[in-house]
């Protein structure tokens, strides 16, 4: 039984504007996506700016109410459960976020943010407390006298480093991460995701790990999911995601990324256009304005995420 | 400089440092840089945030806040004869825009927002043009069809927010092209776009520099990017320039630790490893960036240094010139030891 599931989750925001605030229409952040992710396993989701997956990241632990949809936590419903019924699962799921400095309290130092935490979720005694503290500093990798320190006396990396702590103070079993490494520089993207790792592997969590960045994802993820408008068009396995990918956006995007190798020049520019909004959503398949492969029918139906060979799904008119 | 080269340098910046007056002291955010930009080459600027490259581009046009930064005497900052280090405002003004035009990471803060695009680009040629009105809008026009901007009769009529960020880099472009200049400073052109815009802004980039044989100096955090496009890199910390040199020596044979380790910690796509046996770790360089105010002694490096010695937290390295064009600011180089020539000024 996967962890979490989540079933054809939808979530459109209302715009408003106008004299009496009306609703002028919706952007479509989400259309239907579902995947489910095993105990253990790394689930990464790429995709540019606007394709929902921050969205999707939210929704999946509950932060942002999905429209229509379902979401699975160990085996139980939790799409409509009520504050007090949630909170339970809450204390399971934690979310890192992209920027740390604007997720923490500026006021509260290191200890007092973790010992709220810990206690918010019913943890033991005042010495438990403080041992679990120290303990947790120790894990993320900051030296002892950060404890008493502010979020404004830390760099990017090590307020990335008290983010981590925060999410790891109540002991969750799955972590969504937002971008965790996005603001920080080469070097200390590197220091983090491997501590990231280490976490993972010491503690057994479960991750749903959101990036633009896919040579990130193909580094630390089990299998994507590529995101498109709100749609998952590609779910692969990450091993060998270069020669798997199928779909036409997937490859678009592989190869764009620019490769740190001088003797291995190409042409990027791969895709014309830009992304469309998502305010009035085409018809058909959202990548059909800029795809190589398109057919006339992508513009009149949207193809469904269809498995094709060994785990990989592909919504794709083109692909058999 | 470099005398076997068949063509003169169009930018030589000797000496090179800038300060910063901030409230717990003076910080120098970039110290005793020289390098030469040769026509028609891009020159990669790399290195992590605070190391000094953008203030060393800013200050090539002298684009300090006022009152903040300045220029340390001393420097020099050759172009067409003319030293801009101390340049008065004047020539300044008939060189920024024209003979040297620069592009930023954000272009909506870079446009204004109140005036159409046509009119921003006719702004930068009625100031350095004698063009009259009527052939400003049509170079206005050829400007856009240049950056590839489709139907630019319409969108010269259109204001920033119309645009996608894709489009306003590319309007940019334009402007900073508009005038044909020697020298165009990109400073993290593709930071802030997704990364299939990315590749089309870069491609656009590389076209237009082949066409009007400009001279490019790209500065990006972006080790990618650089490999795809630039032909030399400088490599920066700390506001020191640590490695030099072509753009295959600095990715295939890096000499100084600080720019191998760089390399070695990117995740890199398309390992052809089962995913068990992947080494999952990345190779991090451990600490983190040394603060301007407290510079450690001796190499600025050191005490994130997999390879140092007691000599390298003593004595500052100096800045070593090698064969093939190459330098290193390091004791104990990786790869064969350059030849002993100190820099000459």
């Amino acid at each position: 039984m996967p962890l979490v599931e989540v079933k054809r989750l939808v979530k459109h925001f209302p715009l408003r504007g106008g004299v009496f605030n009306r609703e002028l229409g919706k952007v479509h952040a989400l259309n239907g996506v579902s995947f489910r992710i095993e105990r253990g396993e790394i689930l990464g989701v790429v995709g540019e700016s606007g394709c929902g997956k921050s969205t999707l990241g939210k929704a999946a632990i509950r932060l942002l109410e999905p429209t229509s949809g379902s979401i699975f936590y160990d085996g139980q419903e939790i799409t409509r459960l009520a504050h007090a019924r949630l909170m339970p699962f809450r204390r399971r799921m934690q979310i890192i976020f992209q920027d740390p400095y604007s997720s923490l309290n500026p006021r509260l130092t290191v200890r007092a943010m973790l010992r709220e935490t810990i206690r918010f979720h019913g943890a033991a005694g005042r010495r438990e407390v403080e041992k679990a503290i120290d303990e947790l500093i120790g894990k993320v990798g900051l030296r002892p006298d950060a404890r008493e320190k502010f979020p404004h006396e830390f760099s990017g990396g090590q307020r990335q480093r008290i983010g981590i702590a925060r999410a790891l103070a109540v002991r969750p079993e799955f972590i969504v991460a937002d971008e965790p490494v996005s603001s920080l520089d080469v070097s200390i993207q590197a220091q983090i995701l491997n501590l990231l790792m280490d976490l993972q592997e010491e503690y057994g969590l479960t991750m749903l790990f959101i990036s633009h960045d896919l040579k990130i994802i193909e580094h630390f993820c089990d299998r994507m999911l590529v995101m498109y408008l709100g749609y998952a068009v590609e779910e692969l396995p990450c091993e060998n995601a270069g020669e798997r990918a199928l779909h036409p956006y997937t490859r678009a995007l592989l190869g764009a990324n620019p490769i740190d190798d001088p003797d291995d020049r190409r042409p990027l520019a791969v895709l014309q256009g830009d992304v469309p909004s998502p305010f009035d959503l085409p018809k058909g398949c959202p990548f059909a304005g800029r795809c190589p492969l398109v057919e006339e029918r992508c513009r009149r139906e949207m193809p469904p995420l269809e498995e094709k060979t060994g785990g990989q799904k592909v919504a794709c008119w083109a692909v058999e | 400089m470099n005398p076997a080269s068949p063509s003169t340098p169009v930018l030589q910046v000797r000496h090179l440092s800038t300060c910063f007056k901030t409230a717990q002291g003076i910080v120098t955010a970039v110290d005793d840089v020289s390098f030469d930009l040769y026509p028609g080459e891009t020159l990669g600027i790399v290195g992590e945030s605070g190391c000094g490259k953008t203030v060393t581009s800013k200050s090539i046009l002298r684009l300090l806040p006022e009152g903040q930064g300045f220029i340390k005497p001393g420097s020099e900052i050759w172009f067409g004869g003319v030293n801009l280090a101390a340049a008065g405002e004047k020539i300044l003004r008939a060189i920024r825009g024209a003979r040297i035009a620069m592009i930023f990471q954000e272009p909506m803060t870079a446009l204004n927002p109140v005036f159409t695009i046509g009119w921003q680009i006719e702004e930068a040629l009625q100031y350095h043009s004698k063009l009259p009105r009527r052939e400003r809008r049509r170079r206005a026009v050829e400007m856009l069809r240049l950056v590839e901007i489709p139907n630019p009769e319409q969108r010269v009529k259109e204001y920033p927010h119309q645009l996608s960020g894709g489009m306003r880099q590319r309007v940019m472009i334009a402007i900073a092209l508009c005038c044909e200049p020697d020298i165009l400073i990109a400073d993290e052109p593709t930071t802030a776009l997704d990364v299939t815009i990315q590749a089309q802004i870069l491609q656009l980039l590389e076209g237009l520099r082949r066409k009007l044989n400009t001279s490019v100096i790209l500065i990006t955090h972006n080790l990618g990017v650089v490999a795809q496009v630039c032909d030399r890199v400088l490599v920066m910390y700390a506001g020191r320039i640590v490695e030099s040199g072509s753009v295959f020596d600095i990715f295939h044979r890096p000499q100084h630790p600080y720019t191998q380790a760089l390399l070695q910690s990117l995740p890199r796509a398309g390992k052809k490893q089962p995913v068990e046996t992947r080494p999952r770790r990345l190779p991090a360089i451990p600490g983190i960036v040394p603060s301007l105010l407290d510079l450690p002694r001796g190499c600025r490096f050191h005490d994130r240094c997999p390879c140092k010695q007691d000599r390298c937290a003593e004595e500052e390295p100096r800045l070593l010139e090698g064969p093939d064009a190459r330098e290193v600011r390091c004791h104990y180089p990786i790869g064969p030891a350059p030849a002993a020539a100190e820099r000459g000024a």
